[in-house]
């Protein structure tokens, strides 16, 4: 088999592992926009503000320590404990609940019959707001994020490559483990939107919001459910990406790789977030192994966006997205 | 008390429809004018040019171009640092490529390279709408700043990938690089932004601006009507990044000087002459001006307090810019969601009956 294919295949599973990490952050977004049709451009600081929150819990950090110290002239950083990874994620867990609350409260509970592009607007200052305020309760350095999870080259895919071509594919163990994790949580959330009383009620709330609430369902119950829900991915999101690439500001642009995604698989679709993700993975890794050389490299900051864009223009609701019906 | 329009007779079609109808606005907007031009060139500094009145000035222009395509027309744009730095190179090519030709003419041909490219990356506009379109500006937001990095004609092969701005003079005064006057540059900025909101004026109250505001409240209905939505969509594409790629040009070649693509004009730079609109209000030149006023003093204001005065590390009070102005953007929406720009109606109104309520 010539060497080029060869590295085209190894190229274009590593665009999968990575394309499941888009779909990771995709899916939250997917959630969220179903239930209220709010776009929530801050699900990937949400990523990184949960991120931030488990290293800080786990490393026994004092939140706010740098605001502490510049206000009162004290010198606290650490509480000098280290939790286990499962109290820690919890403990996270509490914490993104609580802020799905907060922002319900605070926020949207007064933006009801705004325009969509007003909400979005309003989840572009939320962005801002978590991006400051994760700074200031844990400190802007890049962290080190190590739950246990496994890492480094899978060696039996390795061996058997080597055997099949005579050259063995470096595939990272997190990369597996990211993909077996979306599985499970993909396959969690369908279940629980078709088969539970709740997730019946947030389909419901998504088909009809007036419908929904006349037949008795509590309407901030469902979305202060949904965002929770929405921060239970980011933080799966923001474990994955902070395993991978350490805890810091870069993770939140990762929100910005998913919208691409969510054009092509459409806002509505669970399914268009995932295939949508891959899509994309394997796209803008092929792309750059083969055209990116020729002209410069790096093309994989605008690639999503412009396979995205010309997709669109044929098929403006995305692959799996609703038909977009208007009326005067 | 002053502000009133009882007494103030209208006898001719061309006073009924000037721009500030009422006396007072009139008197009003000649003394801004006159104070802008007149006496502050006399009395500013160095400082005062490059931390404020300068940002000021060209976010402005930004803002007002801004405000054309998403307050005006609805189209929700997030590529306007692309734009940005499309007018920049452009004006930097031009100054290189034509030495002799003032470099006044260059910024305006900078702006409509500027709208060429705009118009091109809002043809998909006619497709698609809202979240989708703001996503596929993002497409625009990226490709430019890496196309600008990476194609090393751009930058005239230079080792170091910046474009640094040549010096060039109006009328004998130098207005770019290393040896200008602080008035000069300021004046310089002062024209472009004065003759540019008077145009985004003209043009919004217009025919032109009807259009675009049918368009934005309902483009099926506006097309029922005999608004053609291709027209009047790429039309505010057009106009809007004519205004940010002039931005651009001036952003680059008067205030910075030396400029890197990603740095200078990345999708911070976007968002946040997009805040400066909301902030400001949709739909209103006095928001653009406003908004842009607000964003570039509040860094300033805080950094003042927070570092000059309290003695807070920098990062820290940087990070707390970002909250303030989140929660800022977050408060005003819900609060006034048209903006800094309705508080002045509603203060106007107010002015006027004034000390008589009823």
């Amino acid at each position: 088999m010539p060497d080029q294919l060869v590295f085209a295949m190894e190229v274009f599973l590593n665009g999968l592992m990575a394309g499941v990490l888009y779909a990771l952050v995709a899916l939250g977004f997917v959630l969220i926009y179903k239930a209220s049709g709010i776009f929530n451009y801050a699900q990937g600081v949400m990523a990184l503000f949960a991120a931030l929150t488990l290293v800080g819990i786990m490393e026994g950090q004092v939140p706010f320590s740098h605001l502490i110290n510049a206000v009162f002239g004290t010198d606290v950083h650490h509480f000098g404990w280290h939790m286990p990874a499962l109290v820690s994620i919890l403990l996270t867990m509490a914490v993104m609940v609580f802020l799905a609350w907060a922002v319900n409260k605070l926020i949207f509970n007064h933006l009801v019959n705004q325009e969509p592009i007003i909400l979005f607007m309003a989840t572009i200052g939320l962005a801002y707001f978590m991006e400051g305020f994760g700074d200031i309760m844990w400190g802007a350095d890049i962290k080190k994020l190590d739950v246990g999870l496994p890492q480094g080259i899978n060696i039996p895919i390795d061996e058997t490559t080597y055997g099949w071509f005579g050259y063995g594919f470096f595939i990272d163990n997190l990369d597996i483990v990211a993909t077996v994790i979306a599985a499970i949580l993909v396959v969690a959330l369908v279940i629980f939107s078709q088969y539970t009383k709740q997730g019946r009620a947030m389909r419901a709330v998504a088909d009809d919001h007036q419908a929904a609430l006349s037949v008795g369902i509590s309407l901030n119950f469902i979305w202060v459910m949904v965002w929770s829900l929405a921060g239970f991915v980011a933080l799966v999101a923001g474990i994955m990406w902070g395993t991978k690439s350490g805890v810091q500001f870069s993770l939140s642009l990762i929100a910005l790789k998913a919208l691409p995604v969510l054009m092509l698989g459409g806002f509505t679709s669970i399914p268009g977030a995932i295939v949508g993700g891959l899509i994309i993975g394997v796209g803008e890794k092929l792309f750059e192994f083969s055209v990116g050389p020729l002209i410069g490299g790096a093309t994989e900051n605008w690639f999503a966006y412009v396979l995205a864009l010309i997709f669109l223009v044929f098929r403006p609701q995305g692959l799996f997205g609703e038909k977009i019906i208007e009326r005067v | 008390m002053l502000y009133r329009e009882a007494g103030d007779f209208k006898t001719s079609y061309v006073e009924d429809s000037q721009t500030f109808p009422i006396k007072f606005d009139r008197y009003r907007y000649y003394f801004v004018l006159v104070f802008a031009f007149a006496i502050v060139p006399f009395v500013i500094n160095d400082y005062w040019v490059n931390a404020i009145f300068m940002p000021f000035l060209i976010y402005s222009i930004a803002a007002i171009g801004l405000n054309i395509l998403v307050g005006y027309c609805g189209q929700v744009s997030l590529g306007t640092g692309g734009f940005m730095a499309v007018g920049a190179y452009a004006s930097y090519k031009l100054m290189t490529a034509f030495p002799d030709v003032n470099i006044f003419f260059h910024i305006i041909a900078a702006g409509g390279i500027t709208a060429l490219v705009g118009v091109l990356f809002g043809l998909p506009s006619l497709r698609i709408k809202g979240f989708y379109l703001a996503v596929a500006t993002l497409a625009a937001q990226f490709f430019l700043v890496w196309l600008f990095n990476r194609v090393s004609w751009f930058y005239n092969y230079s080792a170091s990938g910046q474009i640094n701005a040549p010096e060039r003079s109006v009328f004998g005064v130098e207005v770019t690089g290393a040896n200008t006057e602080a008035w000069a540059t300021y004046l310089f900025c002062l024209v472009f932004t004065v003759a540019c909101a008077i145009i985004a004026r003209n043009l919004t109250r217009g025919a032109q601006g009807r259009k675009w505001m049918a368009i934005r409240d309902m483009d099926i209905a506006a097309e029922i009507i005999g608004v053609d939505p291709l027209k009047a969509k790429l039309s505010a594409f057009a106009v809007s990044s004519f205004f940010v790629g002039i931005a651009g040009a001036l952003f680059f070649a008067v205030y910075l000087g030396a400029v890197e693509v990603g740095e200078a004009f990345g999708i911070q730079k976007s968002f946040l002459v997009l805040f400066m609109v909301i902030i400001g209000g949709l739909g209103s030149i006095f928001g653009s001006f406003a908004g842009a006023a607000f964003l570039v003093l509040l860094p300033v204001l805080l950094k003042n307090t927070l570092v000059g005065a309290l003695g807070w590390p920098t990062d820290l009070a940087a990070h707390l810019e970002f909250m303030i102005v989140g929660a800022l953007i977050i408060v005003f929406l819900i609060a006034e969601p048209h903006g800094l720009a309705q508080l002045w109606r509603v203060a106007k109104e107010k002015l006027r009956l004034w000390p008589f309520p009823h």
